[in-house]
Protein backbone atom coordinates (compact mmCIF):
# COMPACT_ATOMS: atom_id res chain seq x y z
CA UNK A 1 0.00 0.00 0.00
CA UNK A 2 0.97 3.59 -0.58
CA UNK A 3 3.90 2.52 -2.76
CA UNK A 4 3.38 5.43 -5.11
CA UNK A 5 3.23 8.10 -2.40
CA UNK A 6 6.98 8.95 -2.29
CA UNK A 7 7.04 9.30 -6.08
CA UNK A 8 3.92 11.43 -6.05
CA UNK A 9 5.34 13.70 -3.35
CA UNK A 10 8.63 14.00 -5.21
CA UNK A 11 6.78 14.97 -8.37
CA UNK A 12 4.75 17.52 -6.49
CA UNK A 13 7.81 19.39 -5.30
CA UNK A 14 10.11 18.99 -8.28
CA UNK A 15 9.97 21.09 -11.38
CA UNK A 16 7.57 20.18 -14.14
CA UNK A 17 8.79 17.72 -16.76
CA UNK A 18 6.86 19.21 -19.64
CA UNK A 19 7.41 22.51 -21.37
CA UNK A 20 4.85 25.27 -21.92
CA UNK A 21 5.06 24.32 -25.53
CA UNK A 22 4.13 27.15 -27.85
CA UNK A 23 5.88 29.68 -25.60
CA UNK A 24 8.90 27.60 -24.81
CA UNK A 25 10.42 25.55 -27.60
CA UNK A 26 13.28 23.13 -27.22
CA UNK A 27 16.31 23.64 -29.43
CA UNK A 28 16.23 21.01 -32.19
CA UNK A 29 18.96 18.38 -32.18
CA UNK A 30 21.42 19.21 -34.98
CA UNK A 31 21.17 15.76 -36.59
CA UNK A 32 17.38 15.77 -36.77
CA UNK A 33 15.92 15.25 -40.23
CA UNK A 34 13.22 17.87 -40.36
CA UNK A 35 13.10 19.55 -43.72
CA UNK A 36 14.70 18.94 -47.09
CA UNK A 37 16.37 21.78 -48.97
CA UNK A 38 17.94 21.90 -52.38
CA UNK A 39 20.56 24.49 -53.17
CA UNK A 40 19.47 24.66 -56.80
CA UNK A 41 22.61 26.51 -57.96
CA UNK A 42 24.71 23.51 -57.05
CA UNK A 43 22.31 20.93 -58.52
CA UNK A 44 23.39 19.35 -61.79
CA UNK A 45 20.05 17.58 -62.43
CA UNK A 46 21.70 14.16 -62.49
CA UNK A 47 18.53 12.38 -61.28
CA UNK A 48 20.45 10.36 -58.67
CA UNK A 49 18.08 11.49 -55.92
CA UNK A 50 15.04 10.65 -58.03
CA UNK A 51 16.29 7.12 -58.66
CA UNK A 52 17.31 6.33 -55.08
CA UNK A 53 14.42 7.94 -53.20
CA UNK A 54 12.39 5.15 -51.59
CA UNK A 55 9.11 7.07 -51.65
CA UNK A 56 9.69 8.29 -55.20
CA UNK A 57 8.69 11.82 -54.36
CA UNK A 58 11.35 13.65 -56.37
CA UNK A 59 11.01 14.44 -60.05
CA UNK A 60 13.92 15.93 -61.94
CA UNK A 61 13.56 17.14 -65.49
CA UNK A 62 15.72 19.00 -67.90
CA UNK A 63 14.69 21.38 -70.61
CA UNK A 64 17.66 21.48 -72.94
CA UNK A 65 16.28 24.22 -75.21
CA UNK A 66 15.56 26.69 -72.45
CA UNK A 67 18.73 25.65 -70.68
CA UNK A 68 16.91 25.07 -67.41
CA UNK A 69 16.32 22.13 -65.13
CA UNK A 70 13.46 21.58 -62.70
CA UNK A 71 13.66 19.78 -59.35
CA UNK A 72 10.26 18.96 -57.84
CA UNK A 73 9.76 17.35 -54.45
CA UNK A 74 6.47 16.39 -52.85
CA UNK A 75 7.10 17.21 -49.17
CA UNK A 76 3.96 15.31 -48.15
CA UNK A 77 5.20 12.06 -49.67
CA UNK A 78 8.78 12.49 -48.45
CA UNK A 79 9.58 10.29 -45.46
CA UNK A 80 12.70 12.26 -44.45
CA UNK A 81 15.06 9.34 -44.65
CA UNK A 82 17.91 11.44 -45.99
CA UNK A 83 18.92 8.85 -48.60
CA UNK A 84 18.88 11.55 -51.28
CA UNK A 85 21.20 13.73 -49.20
CA UNK A 86 23.65 10.83 -48.98
CA UNK A 87 23.67 10.09 -52.71
CA UNK A 88 23.71 13.63 -54.10
CA UNK A 89 27.08 13.97 -55.85
CA UNK A 90 27.29 17.77 -55.56
CA UNK A 91 25.98 17.96 -51.98
CA UNK A 92 23.28 20.37 -53.09
CA UNK A 93 20.68 18.65 -50.90
CA UNK A 94 20.65 19.20 -47.17
CA UNK A 95 18.44 18.54 -44.16
CA UNK A 96 17.45 21.24 -41.69
CA UNK A 97 16.70 20.25 -38.08
CA UNK A 98 13.35 22.04 -37.85
CA UNK A 99 9.93 20.64 -38.65
CA UNK A 100 8.02 21.89 -41.60
CA UNK A 101 5.13 24.10 -40.66
CA UNK A 102 1.67 22.61 -41.08
CA UNK A 103 -0.01 23.50 -44.32
CA UNK A 104 -3.57 23.46 -45.53
CA UNK A 105 -2.75 23.00 -49.18
CA UNK A 106 -0.68 20.34 -50.83
CA UNK A 107 2.07 22.40 -52.36
CA UNK A 108 5.01 20.91 -54.18
CA UNK A 109 8.46 22.31 -53.76
CA UNK A 110 9.45 23.30 -57.26
CA UNK A 111 12.82 24.77 -58.01
CA UNK A 112 14.15 25.82 -61.37
CA UNK A 113 17.83 26.23 -62.03
CA UNK A 114 20.15 26.75 -64.94
CA UNK A 115 21.67 23.75 -66.62
CA UNK A 116 25.39 23.73 -66.32
CA UNK A 117 27.12 23.80 -69.65
CA UNK A 118 29.99 21.39 -69.33
CA UNK A 119 33.15 23.39 -69.54
CA UNK A 120 35.67 22.22 -71.98
CA UNK A 121 38.72 21.30 -70.03
CA UNK A 122 41.79 22.94 -71.24
CA UNK A 123 44.79 20.74 -71.23
CA UNK A 124 46.93 21.72 -68.30
CA UNK A 125 49.91 23.70 -69.48
CA UNK A 126 52.85 21.47 -69.57
CA UNK A 127 55.68 22.34 -67.36
CA UNK A 128 58.89 22.48 -69.03
CA UNK B 1 -27.88 -19.04 -20.13
CA UNK B 2 -28.24 -16.72 -23.08
CA UNK B 3 -25.08 -15.81 -24.92
CA UNK B 4 -24.25 -12.32 -26.02
CA UNK B 5 -21.64 -11.30 -28.54
CA UNK B 6 -19.81 -8.15 -27.54
CA UNK B 7 -17.51 -6.54 -30.09
CA UNK B 8 -14.17 -5.47 -28.62
CA UNK B 9 -12.41 -3.07 -30.95
CA UNK B 10 -11.45 -2.14 -33.63
CA UNK B 11 -11.85 1.19 -31.86
CA UNK B 12 -11.36 0.77 -28.16
CA UNK B 13 -9.84 3.11 -25.55
CA UNK B 14 -7.06 0.69 -24.58
CA UNK B 15 -6.13 -0.24 -28.10
CA UNK B 16 -3.86 2.05 -30.04
CA UNK B 17 -4.45 -0.15 -33.05
CA UNK B 18 -7.44 -1.79 -34.71
CA UNK B 19 -7.71 -5.28 -33.31
CA UNK B 20 -11.21 -6.67 -33.44
CA UNK B 21 -12.36 -9.45 -31.13
CA UNK B 22 -15.86 -10.83 -30.97
CA UNK B 23 -16.35 -11.84 -27.36
CA UNK B 24 -18.97 -14.49 -26.82
CA UNK B 25 -20.12 -13.86 -23.26
CA UNK B 26 -22.36 -15.59 -20.80
CA UNK B 27 -23.28 -13.03 -18.21
CA UNK B 28 -19.94 -11.29 -17.66
CA UNK B 29 -17.74 -14.26 -18.38
CA UNK B 30 -16.05 -14.58 -21.75
CA UNK B 31 -16.68 -18.00 -23.25
CA UNK B 32 -14.98 -17.55 -26.54
CA UNK B 33 -13.05 -14.91 -28.43
CA UNK B 34 -13.13 -14.76 -32.20
CA UNK B 35 -10.47 -12.54 -33.75
CA UNK B 36 -11.03 -10.51 -36.88
CA UNK B 37 -7.92 -9.05 -38.41
CA UNK B 38 -7.33 -7.10 -41.56
CA UNK B 39 -8.15 -3.48 -40.76
CA UNK B 40 -4.72 -2.06 -41.52
CA UNK B 41 -3.41 -4.24 -44.28
CA UNK B 42 -1.14 -2.05 -46.40
CA UNK B 43 0.45 -4.53 -48.80
CA UNK B 44 4.02 -3.67 -47.87
CA UNK B 45 5.36 -7.06 -48.96
CA UNK B 46 4.00 -6.49 -52.43
CA UNK B 47 5.99 -3.27 -52.66
CA UNK B 48 9.13 -5.38 -53.13
CA UNK B 49 8.11 -5.66 -56.77
CA UNK B 50 8.48 -1.95 -57.46
CA UNK B 51 11.09 -0.89 -54.90
CA UNK B 52 14.63 -2.18 -55.24
CA UNK B 53 16.29 -4.00 -52.37
CA UNK B 54 17.92 -0.85 -51.00
CA UNK B 55 14.69 1.13 -51.05
CA UNK B 56 12.94 -1.76 -49.31
CA UNK B 57 14.90 -0.95 -46.14
CA UNK B 58 12.84 2.22 -45.76
CA UNK B 59 9.69 0.23 -46.50
CA UNK B 60 10.26 -2.52 -43.93
CA UNK B 61 11.14 0.09 -41.32
CA UNK B 62 7.61 1.32 -41.66
CA UNK B 63 6.08 -2.08 -41.02
CA UNK B 64 6.10 -1.13 -37.37
CA UNK B 65 7.06 2.18 -35.85
CA UNK B 66 8.09 0.94 -32.44
CA UNK B 67 10.47 -1.74 -33.67
CA UNK B 68 11.54 0.00 -36.89
CA UNK B 69 15.22 -0.48 -36.11
CA UNK B 70 14.82 -4.21 -35.61
CA UNK B 71 12.83 -4.69 -38.80
CA UNK B 72 15.48 -3.02 -40.92
CA UNK B 73 18.23 -4.80 -39.01
CA UNK B 74 16.63 -8.17 -39.69
CA UNK B 75 16.13 -7.30 -43.35
CA UNK B 76 19.69 -6.03 -43.81
CA UNK B 77 21.15 -9.06 -42.04
CA UNK B 78 19.28 -11.29 -44.46
CA UNK B 79 20.41 -9.43 -47.56
CA UNK B 80 23.98 -9.32 -46.27
CA UNK B 81 23.98 -13.04 -45.65
CA UNK B 82 22.51 -13.69 -49.09
CA UNK B 83 25.19 -11.58 -50.75
CA UNK B 84 28.00 -12.86 -48.55
CA UNK B 85 28.85 -9.46 -47.10
CA UNK B 86 30.66 -9.34 -43.78
CA UNK B 87 29.89 -6.04 -42.07
CA UNK B 88 32.49 -4.26 -39.90
CA UNK B 89 32.58 -5.07 -36.18
CA UNK B 90 31.79 -1.50 -35.23
CA UNK B 91 28.59 -1.56 -37.30
CA UNK B 92 27.46 -4.66 -35.42
CA UNK B 93 27.95 -2.92 -32.09
CA UNK B 94 26.18 0.23 -33.30
CA UNK B 95 23.23 -1.86 -34.45
CA UNK B 96 23.14 -3.47 -31.02
CA UNK B 97 23.09 -0.11 -29.25
CA UNK B 98 20.20 1.24 -31.30
CA UNK B 99 18.24 -1.98 -31.18
CA UNK B 100 18.50 -2.10 -27.41
CA UNK B 101 17.44 1.54 -27.17
CA UNK B 102 14.43 0.50 -29.20
CA UNK B 103 13.69 -2.41 -26.91
CA UNK B 104 13.86 -0.08 -23.93
CA UNK B 105 11.52 2.52 -25.31
CA UNK B 106 9.11 -0.12 -26.56
CA UNK B 107 8.94 -1.82 -23.17
CA UNK B 108 8.52 1.51 -21.39
CA UNK B 109 5.72 2.39 -23.79
CA UNK B 110 4.06 -0.94 -23.11
CA UNK B 111 4.45 -0.68 -19.34
CA UNK B 112 2.76 2.70 -19.51
CA UNK B 113 -0.08 1.43 -21.69
CA UNK B 114 -0.47 -1.60 -19.45
CA UNK B 115 -0.78 0.63 -16.38
CA UNK B 116 -3.31 2.66 -18.33
CA UNK B 117 -5.29 -0.50 -19.17
CA UNK B 118 -5.92 -1.25 -15.52
CA UNK B 119 -6.57 2.37 -14.78
CA UNK B 120 -3.34 3.45 -13.07
CA UNK B 121 -2.93 6.74 -14.90
CA UNK B 122 -0.15 8.20 -12.82
CA UNK B 123 2.04 5.13 -13.31
CA UNK B 124 1.42 5.49 -17.03
CA UNK B 125 2.70 9.05 -16.79
CA UNK B 126 5.86 8.02 -14.95
CA UNK B 127 6.80 5.40 -17.52
CA UNK B 128 6.24 7.71 -20.43
CA UNK B 129 8.30 10.43 -18.83
CA UNK B 130 11.24 8.02 -18.54
CA UNK B 131 10.67 6.93 -22.12
CA UNK B 132 11.17 10.48 -23.29
CA UNK B 133 14.86 10.24 -22.37
CA UNK B 134 15.29 7.32 -24.74
CA UNK B 135 13.36 9.08 -27.49
CA UNK B 136 15.70 12.06 -27.14
CA UNK B 137 18.69 9.75 -27.43
CA UNK B 138 17.29 8.33 -30.65
CA UNK B 139 16.54 11.75 -32.02
CA UNK B 140 19.93 13.22 -31.20
CA UNK B 141 22.05 10.29 -32.35
CA UNK B 142 20.11 8.90 -35.32
CA UNK B 143 18.08 11.85 -36.55
CA UNK B 144 14.57 10.76 -35.75
CA UNK B 145 12.62 9.81 -32.66
CA UNK B 146 11.05 6.62 -33.88
CA UNK B 147 12.10 5.65 -37.40
CA UNK B 148 15.83 5.91 -36.86
CA UNK B 149 16.72 4.79 -40.37
CA UNK B 150 20.34 3.94 -39.62
CA UNK B 151 20.65 0.59 -41.34
CA UNK B 152 21.95 0.11 -44.85
CA UNK B 153 23.00 -3.07 -46.58
CA UNK B 154 26.63 -3.37 -45.54
CA UNK B 155 26.54 -1.57 -42.22
CA UNK B 156 25.06 1.57 -40.71
CA UNK B 157 24.81 5.18 -41.85
CA UNK B 158 25.48 7.02 -38.63
CA UNK B 159 28.39 6.80 -36.26
CA UNK B 160 28.44 7.58 -32.57
CA UNK B 161 31.04 10.05 -31.35
CA UNK B 162 32.70 9.43 -27.96
CA UNK B 163 30.70 12.36 -26.52
CA UNK B 164 27.45 10.84 -27.75
CA UNK B 165 28.44 7.49 -26.26
CA UNK B 166 29.08 8.96 -22.84
CA UNK B 167 25.85 10.95 -23.08
CA UNK B 168 23.92 7.77 -23.90
CA UNK B 169 25.52 6.07 -20.90
CA UNK B 170 24.57 8.82 -18.47
CA UNK B 171 21.04 9.07 -19.86
CA UNK B 172 20.32 5.33 -19.71
CA UNK B 173 21.83 5.16 -16.22
CA UNK B 174 19.49 7.94 -15.15
CA UNK B 175 16.56 6.19 -16.85
CA UNK B 176 17.52 3.01 -14.99
CA UNK B 177 17.47 4.87 -11.70
CA UNK B 178 14.04 6.29 -12.46
CA UNK B 179 12.70 2.88 -13.49
CA UNK B 180 13.98 1.40 -10.24
CA UNK B 181 12.26 4.19 -8.32
CA UNK B 182 8.86 3.00 -9.53
CA UNK B 183 9.76 -0.68 -9.35
CA UNK B 184 7.99 -1.22 -6.04
CA UNK B 185 4.81 0.36 -7.42
CA UNK B 186 4.82 -1.66 -10.63
CA UNK B 187 5.72 -4.96 -9.05
CA UNK B 188 4.16 -4.99 -5.61
CA UNK B 189 1.39 -2.40 -5.44
CA UNK B 190 -1.89 -3.84 -4.17
CA UNK B 191 -4.04 -2.64 -7.08
CA UNK B 192 -1.54 -3.78 -9.69
CA UNK B 193 -1.29 -7.26 -8.21
CA UNK B 194 -5.03 -7.51 -7.79
CA UNK B 195 -5.69 -6.66 -11.43
CA UNK B 196 -2.93 -8.73 -13.02
CA UNK B 197 -2.00 -11.73 -10.87
CA UNK B 198 -3.63 -14.94 -12.03
CA UNK B 199 -5.34 -13.22 -14.96
CA UNK B 200 -5.10 -14.91 -18.35
CA UNK B 201 -2.59 -17.55 -17.32
CA UNK B 202 -0.85 -19.65 -19.91
CA UNK B 203 1.02 -22.82 -18.92
CA UNK B 204 4.46 -23.62 -20.24
CA UNK B 205 3.14 -26.43 -22.46
CA UNK B 206 0.33 -24.28 -23.85
CA UNK B 207 2.69 -21.41 -24.61
CA UNK B 208 5.11 -23.71 -26.35
CA UNK B 209 2.51 -25.57 -28.34
CA UNK B 210 0.62 -22.51 -29.45
CA UNK B 211 3.87 -20.99 -30.64
CA UNK B 212 3.90 -17.93 -28.43
CA UNK B 213 6.82 -15.55 -28.92
CA UNK B 214 8.87 -13.16 -26.89
CA UNK B 215 7.85 -12.02 -23.41
CA UNK B 216 4.57 -13.96 -23.66
CA UNK B 217 6.58 -17.15 -24.06
CA UNK B 218 9.25 -16.27 -21.51
CA UNK B 219 6.64 -15.34 -18.91
CA UNK B 220 5.44 -18.94 -19.11
CA UNK B 221 8.85 -20.32 -18.28
CA UNK B 222 10.43 -21.02 -21.67
CA UNK B 223 13.91 -19.51 -21.86
CA UNK B 224 13.92 -18.66 -25.52
CA UNK B 225 15.26 -15.40 -26.85
CA UNK B 226 16.36 -14.91 -30.44
CA UNK B 227 19.31 -12.87 -29.25
CA UNK B 228 20.77 -16.23 -28.26
CA UNK B 229 21.30 -16.77 -31.99
CA UNK B 230 24.20 -14.35 -31.56
CA UNK B 231 23.38 -11.95 -34.35
CA UNK B 232 24.94 -8.47 -34.40
CA UNK B 233 27.24 -8.11 -31.39
CA UNK B 234 25.48 -10.66 -29.23
CA UNK B 235 28.27 -13.16 -29.81
CA UNK B 236 30.47 -10.93 -27.66
CA UNK B 237 27.89 -9.64 -25.22
CA UNK B 238 26.75 -11.97 -22.52
CA UNK B 239 23.15 -11.98 -21.38
CA UNK B 240 20.58 -14.34 -19.96
CA UNK B 241 16.99 -14.45 -21.20
CA UNK B 242 14.60 -13.06 -18.62
CA UNK B 243 12.23 -15.81 -17.53
CA UNK B 244 9.20 -15.86 -15.26
CA UNK B 245 7.13 -18.92 -14.46
CA UNK B 246 3.56 -17.91 -13.67
CA UNK B 247 2.45 -17.19 -17.23
CA UNK B 248 -0.16 -14.61 -16.17
CA UNK B 249 -0.44 -10.91 -17.00
CA UNK B 250 1.68 -10.04 -13.99
CA UNK B 251 4.52 -12.31 -15.14
CA UNK B 252 4.41 -10.74 -18.60
CA UNK B 253 4.71 -7.33 -17.01
CA UNK B 254 7.65 -8.46 -14.88
CA UNK B 255 9.46 -9.92 -17.89
CA UNK B 256 9.18 -6.65 -19.78
CA UNK B 257 10.11 -4.62 -16.75
CA UNK B 258 13.25 -6.67 -16.17
CA UNK B 259 14.12 -6.66 -19.86
CA UNK B 260 14.00 -2.89 -19.93
CA UNK B 261 16.58 -2.88 -17.13
CA UNK B 262 18.60 -5.60 -18.84
CA UNK B 263 18.80 -3.51 -22.01
CA UNK B 264 20.68 -0.88 -20.01
CA UNK B 265 23.37 -3.43 -19.20
CA UNK B 266 23.55 -4.54 -22.83
CA UNK B 267 23.88 -0.93 -24.04
CA UNK B 268 26.67 -0.42 -21.51
CA UNK B 269 28.47 -3.55 -22.61
CA UNK B 270 28.05 -2.67 -26.30
CA UNK B 271 29.40 0.85 -25.86
CA UNK B 272 32.34 -0.21 -23.73
CA UNK B 273 33.27 -3.03 -26.08
CA UNK B 274 32.80 -1.07 -29.29
CA UNK B 275 35.89 -1.30 -31.50
CA UNK B 276 37.11 1.54 -33.71
CA UNK B 277 36.92 1.27 -37.47
CA UNK B 278 34.64 1.58 -40.45
CA UNK B 279 30.89 1.60 -40.07
CA UNK B 280 29.98 0.20 -43.45
CA UNK B 281 31.41 -1.65 -46.39
CA UNK B 282 30.50 -0.95 -50.01
CA UNK B 283 28.20 -3.57 -51.50
CA UNK B 284 28.14 -4.50 -55.17
CA UNK B 285 25.77 -6.68 -57.09
CA UNK B 286 22.27 -7.95 -56.46
CA UNK B 287 20.99 -10.52 -53.99
CA UNK B 288 20.36 -14.01 -55.25
CA UNK B 289 19.08 -17.03 -53.38
CA UNK B 290 16.82 -17.63 -50.44
CA UNK B 291 17.28 -16.72 -46.81
CA UNK B 292 15.53 -16.82 -43.47
CA UNK B 293 16.69 -14.47 -40.73
CA UNK B 294 15.41 -13.91 -37.23
CA UNK B 295 15.87 -11.22 -34.64
CA UNK B 296 14.34 -10.68 -31.23
CA UNK B 297 12.02 -7.72 -31.32
CA UNK B 298 10.61 -6.18 -28.15
CA UNK B 299 7.48 -8.24 -28.79
CA UNK B 300 9.26 -11.45 -29.67
CA UNK B 301 10.75 -13.34 -32.54
CA UNK B 302 10.51 -11.72 -35.95
CA UNK B 303 11.24 -13.75 -39.01
CA UNK B 304 12.06 -12.61 -42.52
CA UNK B 305 12.03 -14.84 -45.53
CA UNK B 306 13.53 -13.34 -48.66
CA UNK B 307 14.07 -14.63 -52.13
CA UNK B 308 16.29 -12.84 -54.61
CA UNK B 309 16.64 -13.62 -58.27
CA UNK B 310 19.77 -11.72 -59.19
CA UNK B 311 17.95 -8.53 -60.18
CA UNK B 312 17.67 -5.51 -57.95
CA UNK B 313 14.08 -6.38 -57.11
CA UNK B 314 13.48 -9.14 -54.60
CA UNK B 315 11.14 -11.86 -55.75
CA UNK B 316 9.48 -12.33 -52.39
CA UNK B 317 9.66 -10.80 -48.94
CA UNK B 318 7.70 -12.53 -46.23
CA UNK B 319 7.57 -11.08 -42.75
CA UNK B 320 6.30 -13.01 -39.78
CA UNK B 321 5.88 -10.73 -36.84
CA UNK B 322 5.69 -11.66 -33.16
CA UNK B 323 2.09 -10.50 -32.66
CA UNK B 324 0.97 -12.89 -35.36
CA UNK B 325 2.50 -15.70 -33.30
CA UNK B 326 0.88 -14.36 -30.14
CA UNK B 327 -2.70 -14.30 -31.42
CA UNK B 328 -3.35 -18.06 -30.86
CA UNK B 329 -2.24 -17.83 -27.19
CA UNK B 330 -4.45 -14.74 -26.85
CA UNK B 331 -7.45 -16.70 -28.09
CA UNK B 332 -6.51 -19.61 -25.83
CA UNK B 333 -6.42 -17.68 -22.58
CA UNK B 334 -9.53 -15.60 -23.18
CA UNK B 335 -12.25 -18.14 -22.21
CA UNK B 336 -13.14 -17.81 -18.55
CA UNK B 337 -12.01 -14.19 -18.17
CA UNK B 338 -14.27 -11.53 -16.76
CA UNK B 339 -15.23 -8.88 -19.25
CA UNK B 340 -13.47 -6.21 -17.16
CA UNK B 341 -10.18 -8.10 -17.40
CA UNK B 342 -10.26 -8.32 -21.18
CA UNK B 343 -8.38 -5.04 -21.86
CA UNK B 344 -5.55 -6.05 -19.51
CA UNK B 345 -5.37 -9.53 -21.00
CA UNK B 346 -5.34 -8.27 -24.58
CA UNK B 347 -2.63 -5.73 -23.83
CA UNK B 348 -0.53 -8.30 -22.02
CA UNK B 349 0.64 -9.82 -25.33
CA UNK B 350 1.64 -6.32 -26.48
CA UNK B 351 -0.41 -6.46 -29.68
CA UNK B 352 1.05 -4.64 -32.65
CA UNK B 353 -1.56 -4.97 -35.33
CA UNK B 354 0.08 -2.84 -38.02
CA UNK B 355 3.02 -5.21 -37.79
CA UNK B 356 0.87 -8.28 -38.08
CA UNK B 357 -1.09 -7.13 -41.10
CA UNK B 358 1.73 -5.22 -42.80
S1 LIG C 1 21.23 14.13 -56.76
FE1 LIG C 1 21.73 16.24 -56.20
S2 LIG C 1 22.66 17.08 -58.08
FE2 LIG C 1 21.58 15.19 -58.70
S3 LIG C 1 19.55 15.92 -59.33
FE3 LIG C 1 19.40 15.36 -57.16
S4 LIG C 1 19.77 17.28 -56.07
FE4 LIG C 1 20.48 17.59 -58.17
S1 LIG D 1 14.45 12.33 -47.68
FE1 LIG D 1 14.06 10.24 -48.43
S2 LIG D 1 11.90 10.28 -49.03
FE2 LIG D 1 12.53 12.41 -48.82
S3 LIG D 1 13.14 13.03 -50.88
FE3 LIG D 1 14.99 12.32 -49.84
S4 LIG D 1 15.17 10.15 -50.37
FE4 LIG D 1 13.06 10.79 -50.86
Amino acid sequence: MLKMTPTVLKNLFSKSSTRMYPFEVREPFPLYRGELFNDIDKCIFCKKCEIKCPSQCITVSKDKEAGTGTWICDPFACVYCSICVDVCPTKSLSMAPNHRKPSATRDMIEQVGKLKVPKKKKAAPKKD
Amino acid sequence: MARTIIPFGPQHPVLPEPLHLKLVCEDEIVKEAIPALGYVHRGLEKLAEIRDFNQMIQVVERVCGICSMLHSQCYCQGIEEMMGVEIPERAKYLRTVWSELHRMHSHLLWLGLFADAFGFESLFMQFWRIRERIMDLNEATAGSRVIVSVNVVGGVRQDLTPEQCSWILTEVAQAGKEIKAIQSTMLSDYTVCKRTKGVAALTKEQAYELGAAGPTLRASGVAQDMRQLKYAAFDKIDFEPVVEYDGDCYARGVVRFREALQSIDIIRAAISGMPQGDISVPVKGNPEGEIITRVEQPRGECMYYMKGNGTKFLERVRIRTPTFANVPPLIAFMPGLELADVPVAVLSIDPCISCTER
